[in-house]
C-alpha cells in the first residue's frame, strides 16, 4: 500500500456486535477501509473519537484484542480491458486462479450522472425471446428486472438473454447465489465461447451476506469504465437484489435503525434507486443497460423489495409457469417495458405496436372464456376459438425457449390471427391487414 | 461574525457539529473535505453541537474537519433567466457544470450574470413602493417579467431614482430606493429568498373561484382543479402517474410551469429535456420549454437535496406569482422527499410515527400544500400557484401515511387504479374514489355555469351516477349471469360503459384526443348524456351490446377528429342515424 508508513494500528476493540465492532481511533474518514484481524471493514459510523466498523465477511471469532488497520481509501477496483474473461470476488480479488489486474484503481459507488447529459435511450437489444421483443422490447440504458418466484428458471433466461444480446460487455454481478448456479453460468459463458468479453463479480451463498452489499458497486464501477472510457455497450446482470435487500436489513439491525415497512431499513428505496439508476444512455454511445432478478415470496408484490423495485425500473418481467402450454412464460398482462415505445415501429416493422396490443387482446379475452367456463357458463364459438389461439400464442410466442427474430414474432402472430380469426376480429389498422394478412387461408 | 465548528461525528450524511458560537435552526454551512467544500443545512441544535444534514456524499468526511456557518437559510436567486432553466434541488444549473458525472462541492450560477435584458420602468422617483410592488419589467421570451422591490424589504420606501429603458444585466442597480428613516438601498434586478419561508407579500388570499383547464376530460369535466388550488395523484406503480402529469405539464392553462423531478427516475427528466423543445404549447403557440422551469433531483442524487427541491420549486412559483402570472408545480413524486425526512429522522435516532416517518409528517406536508394559492396582489391583479403532487403509496395502499396526510391537505384527489391500468383503460383515474372539493364551492359552480354550461355541475353529478350504478349493474350481471338479470341491467352497464369510452378514457399519445378544450368537453359530454337520458327497449342483451359498441366506436372517432370538421359531422351524423334507428 502506497501510504503504509501513515497507517496507525489499533489493538483494543470497545465492542463487538454481529456485524460490526467499534473502537476508539483518530484521524479516520467516512466510508474508510480498514482490516480488522486481516478481515475487511468499512466505516460506517464516527461518534467523537468513538468509529464503528462494519466488516463484511462477519465478526465470528473477533477478539478485543484484535488488530485494527486503516487503509485510508473507500472501496477500489482496479480497472483496464485486463477485467474481461475474469472473474472475481466481491473485494475485486480474482477467483480464477489467474493473476492480479494491473489497472488505475477507482472508488466504487462512485457519483450520478448529471442527468442533463444524459440522452435518451433509443437502441433496441435483441433477445430472441418473443415475451421480451414482441411485448416488452428492452431499450439500451434501461433498468429492468426479472420479478420470479425462487422456484423459476430466472438465471438461465437471464444467462440465455445475456449470450444473444448485441453488446460489447457483460457483467455478471451475483449475490448469494448457489455455487451449482455460480458454475451454470460460468460454464454457459465457457460453451457460448462468450468468456472474452465476461465479466462475474460473484459472491456465493457460502461467503458471509454481507459481502454482497459490495457486489453491485463492483460490478457497476467496472460497466462504468468500459461505458464511459471505452464508449461500450454494457450489459449488467444483477441476480438476485432481493438477497442484496436482505443484507441491507441486516446491517442497519445491527446498526439499531428503526426498520421500516417488512423490516426493511427506511432508504430501501435510495439505496436500490444508487444501483439502478446507474443504467444510462452516454452521450458518446456508450451505454449501460441493467437486468436484474428480484425473487418474490409467493409472487406477492407489494413486499417493500419488488415495490420500490417497481417504482425505480423502467418496467418488469414476470415469469410464471403457464398450465396450458406447459411452459415458462414471461406473463404478457403484468410485464412491462416502459422504453419499448422509444424502438417499437421505429426500429422494428411497422406492424409491431398493433400485433404485439391485439395479441395480447385476444389473449386476455381467452382468459375471460377462462373464467366463464370455471363459473360454469357456456362457450360461444369465439372463446372456444380464443382458448385455442391462447394456447398456441403461449407455446409458440410467449415461452420462454423461444429464440427467433422479431419479424418471425411478428409473422407468427398475423399467422395465428389468420387461424383462428376473422380480419374484424382482430380490428387491426386496414392498411396492415392488406399487407399483413396471411393469404394461403 | 459568522461561527465556525468542527466535525465530531458521521453517520452516512448526517454530521455532527461542535461550534464556537451561535448557529440557528436551518442555517446553511459549508464543511471543508480535504479541499472540496460541502454544502448542509441545521437540522437540529444541541448545546454547542449541531446536527447538519449534508447535501453531497459524506465520503472521505473525517472527524475535525473545520465547518464555516454562513449565518443565512437554504436560498434561492430570483431573477429573470428562471424560466427554461435545469437546476437540482439547490439551484445549481445543470448545464452549465462540467462532465459527465456531478462533482462533488461543484455549484453553479444559477442565472446568467452578462445576460443584457431589455427593461422598462413601471416605477417613477417619488413613488411609495413596499415589498414585491413592481418597479419595471424585462421581457422573458414572451413573458413580462416584473422587477419588484425585494420581498425583504420592510416598511414603505420612496422610489429615489431608476434608469431609464435599456439594456441591463442582473447585477446592475436599476433603482436606488429611500426607506423610512432616509436611508437609500440599492435595488438590481435580482434578488435571493429562504425556500422554507413562504413569500406573503400580497394583500390577500381569497378563495379559488376560477378553474384551471388541462384538456385531460377526466379532470377538467369530472373533478375540475382550481386555478390556485391543490391536487394530488396517488397511484401504484405502472397505472401511468407520470404520462398523466407530463400532459398536464404539456396542457394545463399555466403560464409558467415549474416542474421538480423529486426522487424518481433521471430518464424521465431526460424524457422532458428532449421532447419539451420541441412542443409547442396549445395556449400561445410558443415552445413549451419557454415557459417551464425543471427542477431535477433524481432518485439517485443526493437524499437531503430532495427536501431541497420541492421548496427551491416552490419558491419559483411564488415569485412568478407575484408577478400576476398563473403558475403550475407539478411535484413527482412527494413521497420521496417523505422517505427523504424518514431517513434523516432516523438517523437523528427520533421516535418515529407510522411507518417510521417522523411525526410530524403530516404537518409538514399541509404546511407545503397551504403555500399554493390564489392571491390578490398590493396592486389588486391577482396571481395563482396550482400546485399537483405525486404520492408513490407503498404496495399501491392508499391507506399509510403519506397517502393520508396528502388527503387531509390537497383538496383534489385523483385516484390511479391498478384494475384500470391494467384494462388499458388510460388516463388509470378511477371516477367514483377521485373527488375535487372546488364543486362543492359556490363559487365555482357560478364560475361553470357561467363559462361552461348552466346547471353544469349538476351535469357532472349525473354523469357520476351513471358510472355508480353502471358498476352495480355489472356486479348483478358478473354474479347472476348475462340471462340472470333484467334487461336494464345491461342498459344501465353499457350506458356506464360509454361514459368511460368517451369521457374518461382518452388517449394522450393521439394528437387531437390528447387535448380537449372545455367547449368541446362541454358538447360531448351533452351527447352522451343525451344517449344516457333514453329509455331504450332492447329486446335482449346481445342487441344492446352491439348498440352499444357501435355508439362507443362512432363516438371514439370524433374524439379522434379535429372539432366540428367534416370527419366529425359525418360520424355525429351515422351516430344520429344509429340512435333513431337503433331503438
Amino acid at each position: 500500500m502506497a501510504n503504509k508508513a501513515y497507517q496507525r494500528i489499533y489493538t483494543q476493540l470497545e465492542s463487538i456486535t454481529k456485524a460490526t465492532v467499534s473502537l476508539k481511533a483518530t484521524g479516520v474518514a467516512n466510508d474508510e477501509l480498514a482490516t480488522v484481524d486481516g478481515r475487511l471493514a468499512q466505516v460506517v459510523k464516527t461518534k467523537g473519537d468513538m468509529v464503528t466498523l462494519q466488516i463484511f465477511s462477519g465478526t465470528e471469532g473477533i477478539p478485543t484484542d484484535a488488530q485494527v488497520t486503516f487503509l485510508g481509501h473507500p472501496p477500489v477496483l482496479k480497472v483496464s480491458d485486463e477485467l474481461s474473461g475474469r472473474f472475481f470476488n466481491a473485494y475485486g480479488e480474482p477467483i480464477d486462479g489467474g493473476p492480479e489486474i494491473e489497472g488505475e484503481e477507482r472508488q466504487i459507488g462512485g457519483p450520478s450522472v448529471n442527468p442533463y447529459k444524459r440522452r435518451q435511450p433509443s437502441q433496441l437489444i435483441p433477445t430472441g425471446i418473443a415475451g421480451i421483443d414482441l411485448n416488452n422490447t428492452i431499450v439500451s440504458g434501461q433498468k429492468i428486472p426479472f420479478f420470479a418466484d425462487p422456484d423459476q428458471p430466472y438465471n438461465n433466461v437471464m444467462a440465455q438473454v445475456a449470450l444473444r444480446a448485441d453488446v460489447d460487455k457483460i457483467i455478471l454481478g451475483g449475490m448469494g447465489l448457489s455455487n451449482d448456479d455460480y458454475l451454470y453460468f460460468r460454464h454457459e459463458f465457457e460453451a457460448a465461447g462468450a468468456l472474452g468479453k465476461i465479466i462475474s463479480f460473484v459472491n456465493t451463498t457460502e461467503e458471509p451476506p454481507v459481502e454482497r452489499l459490495l457486489i453491485p458497486d463492483m460490478a457497476l464501477t467496472a460497466a462504468e469504465y468500459f461505458a464511459v472510457d471505452r464508449n461500450e455497450k454494457v450489459l449488467v446482470l444483477l441476480t438476485d437484489m432481493t438477497l442484496y435487500a436482505d443484507a441491507l436489513s441486516i446491517v442497519s439491525n445491527r446498526m439499531d435503525q428503526i426498520p421500516s415497512k417488512d423490516s426493511m431499513p427506511g432508504s430501501l428505496y435510495s439505496d436500490l434507486a444508487k444501483i439502478y439508476e446507474k443504467a444510462v444512455q452516454l452521450p458518446d454511445g456508450g451505454s449501460i443497460t441493467i437486468i436484474a432478478v428480484t425473487t418474490l415470496n409467493d409472487g406477492d408484490i407489494t413486499h417493500a423489495i419488488p415495490d420500490n423495485t417497481g417504482y425505480i425500473t423502467e418496467g418488469q418481467l414476470y415469469l410464471r409457469a403457464d398450465p396450458d402450454s406447459g411452459k415458462v412464460i414471461i406473463d404478457p398482462f403484468r410485464s412491462l417495458s416502459r422504453l419499448k415505445q422509444l424502438v417499437i415501429g421505429k426500429q422494428t416493422r411497422e406492424d409491431h405496436n398493433q400485433v404485439m396490443n391485439t395479441a395480447v387482446r385476444l389473449y386476455s379475452d381467452a382468459q375471460n372464456a377462462k373464467t366463464k367456463l370455471e363459473n360454469g357458463f357456456d362457450l360461444s364459438d369465439y372463446d372456444l376459438r380464443c382458448l385455442d389461439f391462447a394456447k398456441e400464442y403461449a407455446t409458440r410466442l410467449l415461452a420462454i425457449d423461444v429464440n427467433i427474430s422479431i419479424d418471425e414474432m411478428l409473422d407468427t402472430a398475423w399467422e395465428l390471427f389468420g387461424k383462428y380469426f376473422t380480419k374484424a376480429e382482430t380490428g387491426i389498422r386496414q392498411a396492415l391487414i392488406d399487407k399483413y394478412w396471411p393469404t394461403d387461408k | 461574525m459568522k461561527s465556525t465548528g468542527k466535525v465530531t461525528g458521521i453517520v452516512s450524511n448526517l454530521v455532527t457539529v461542535l461550534t464556537d458560537g451561535p448557529v440557528s435552526q436551518n442555517e446553511i454551512c459549508y464543511i471543508d473535505c480535504g479541499g472540496t467544500r460541502l454544502m448542509a443545512e441545521v437540522i437540529k441544535v444541541n448545546g454547542r453541537n449541531a446536527a447538519v444534514q449534508v447535501f453531497e456524499s459524506t465520503r472521505g468526511l473525517k472527524n475535525g474537519d473545520p465547518v464555516e456557518f454562513e449565518d443565512r437559510m437554504l436560498e434561492v436567486t430570483l431573477g429573470p433567466g428562471l424560466l427554461s432553466s435545469c437546476y437540482d434541488g439547490l439551484q445549481n444549473d445543470l448545464t452549465t457544470m462540467t462532465g459527465v458525472f456531478l462533482k462533488r462541492g461543484e455549484y453553479t450560477e444559477p442565472l446568467d450574470r452578462s445576460k443584457l435584458w431589455d427593461f422598462t420602468p413601471i416605477a417613477g422617483p417619488g413613488d411609495k413602493v413596499v415589498a414585491a410592488d413592481w418597479l419595471g419589467e424585462v421581457k422573458e421570451g414572451w413573458l413580462p417579467h416584473k422587477i419588484m422591490v425585494p420581498f425583504s424589504f420592510k416598511g414603505e420606501y420612496t422610489v429615489k431614482s431608476i434608469v431609464p429603458a435599456g439594456q441591463y444585466n442582473i447585477d446592475r442597480t436599476i433603482a436606488v430606493l429611500t426607506d423610512e428613516s432616509g436611508e437609500d438601498v440599492d435595488v438590481t434586478m435580482t434578488q435571493k429568498w429562504p425556500v422554507k419561508v413562504a413569500i406573503k407579500a400580497y394583500r390577500e388570499k381569497p378563495r379559488p373561484s376560477r378553474i384551471m383547464e388541462t384538456g385531460v376530460r377526466v379532470i377538467d369535466t369530472l373533478n375540475p382543479i382550481a386555478e390556485g388550488g391543490t391536487g394530488f395523484i396517488p397511484g401504484p406503480f405502472g397505472c401511468g402517474k407520470t404520462v398523466l402529469q407530463h400532459a398536464i405539464a404539456k396542457q394545463g392553462d399555466a403560464e409558467v410551469i415549474v416542474m421538480a423531478a423529486c426522487g424518481e427516475r433521471a430518464n424521465e427528466v431526460v424524457e422532458i429535456f428532449t421532447e419539451f423543445p420541441e412542443l409547442i404549447d396549445p395556449h400561445t403557440g410558443r415552445h413549451l420549454m419557454e415557459r417551464t422551469t425543471i427542477i431535477c433531483n433524481t432518485s439517485n442524487m443526493p437524499v437531503a437535496a430532495r427536501e431541497a427541491s420541492v421548496y427551491t420549486a416552490m419558491t419559483i412559483c411564488e415569485y412568478y406569482r407575484a408577478m400576476g402570472l398563473k403558475v403550475l408545480l407539478l411535484a413527482d413524486s412527494t413521497s420521496r422527499w417523505a422517505q427523504a425526512l424518514r431517513e434523516m429522522s432516523n438517523r437523528m435516532e427520533e421516535l418515529p410515527g407510522a411507518d417510521a416517518f417522523p411525526v410530524d409528517l403530516s404537518a409538514i406536508i399541509s404546511n407545503f400544500y397551504a403555500r399554493a394559492g390564489m392571491v390578490v396582489l398590493n396592486n389588486g391583479k391577482t396571481g395563482s400557484v396550482t400546485f399537483i403532487g405525486t404520492v408513490s403509496p407503498a404496495g399501491g395502499n392508499l391507506k399509510e401515511p403519506v397517502t393520508e396526510s396528502t388527503k387531509k391537505a390537497a383538496r383534489c384527489f385523483y385516484a390511479l387504479e391498478q384494475n384500470r391500468a391494467d384494462k388499458k383503460r388510460y388516463p388509470a383515474v378511477n371516477p367514483i374514489d377521485s373527488y375535487s372539493k372546488y364543486l362543492e364551492y359556490p363559487e365555482i359552480d357560478e364560475y361553470l355555469s357561467e363559462k361552461v354550461a348552466p346547471g353544469w355541475v349538476g351535469m357532472v353529478e349525473k354523469t357520476k351516477n351513471i358510472i355508480r350504478k353502471g358498476r352495480e349493474a355489472q356486479e348483478q350481471i358478473n354474479i347472476l349471469g348475462d340471462d340472470g338479470v333484467p334487461m336494464t341491467y345491461h342498459e344501465q352497464f353499457w350506458k356506464s360503459e360509454l361514459v368511460d369510452f368517451i369521457i374518461l378514457q382518452q388517449d394522450a399519445f393521439d394528437p387531437v384526443d390528447s387535448v380537449t378544450p372545455m367547449d368541446r368537453q362541454e358538447y360531448m359530454l351533452r351527447l352522451v348524456l343525451g344517449i344516457c337520458d333514453r329509455n331504450f327497449d332492447f329486446d335482449d342483451f346481445e342487441q344492446c351490446r352491439k348498440f352499444f359498441n357501435e355508439a362507443i366506436n362512432l363516438l371514439r372517432q370524433m374524439n379522434y377528429s379535429e372539432f366540428r370538421s367534416a370527419d366529425f359531422n359525418s360520424y355525429q351524423e351515422q351516430l344520429n342515424n344509429l340512435i333513431s334507428n337503433g331503438k
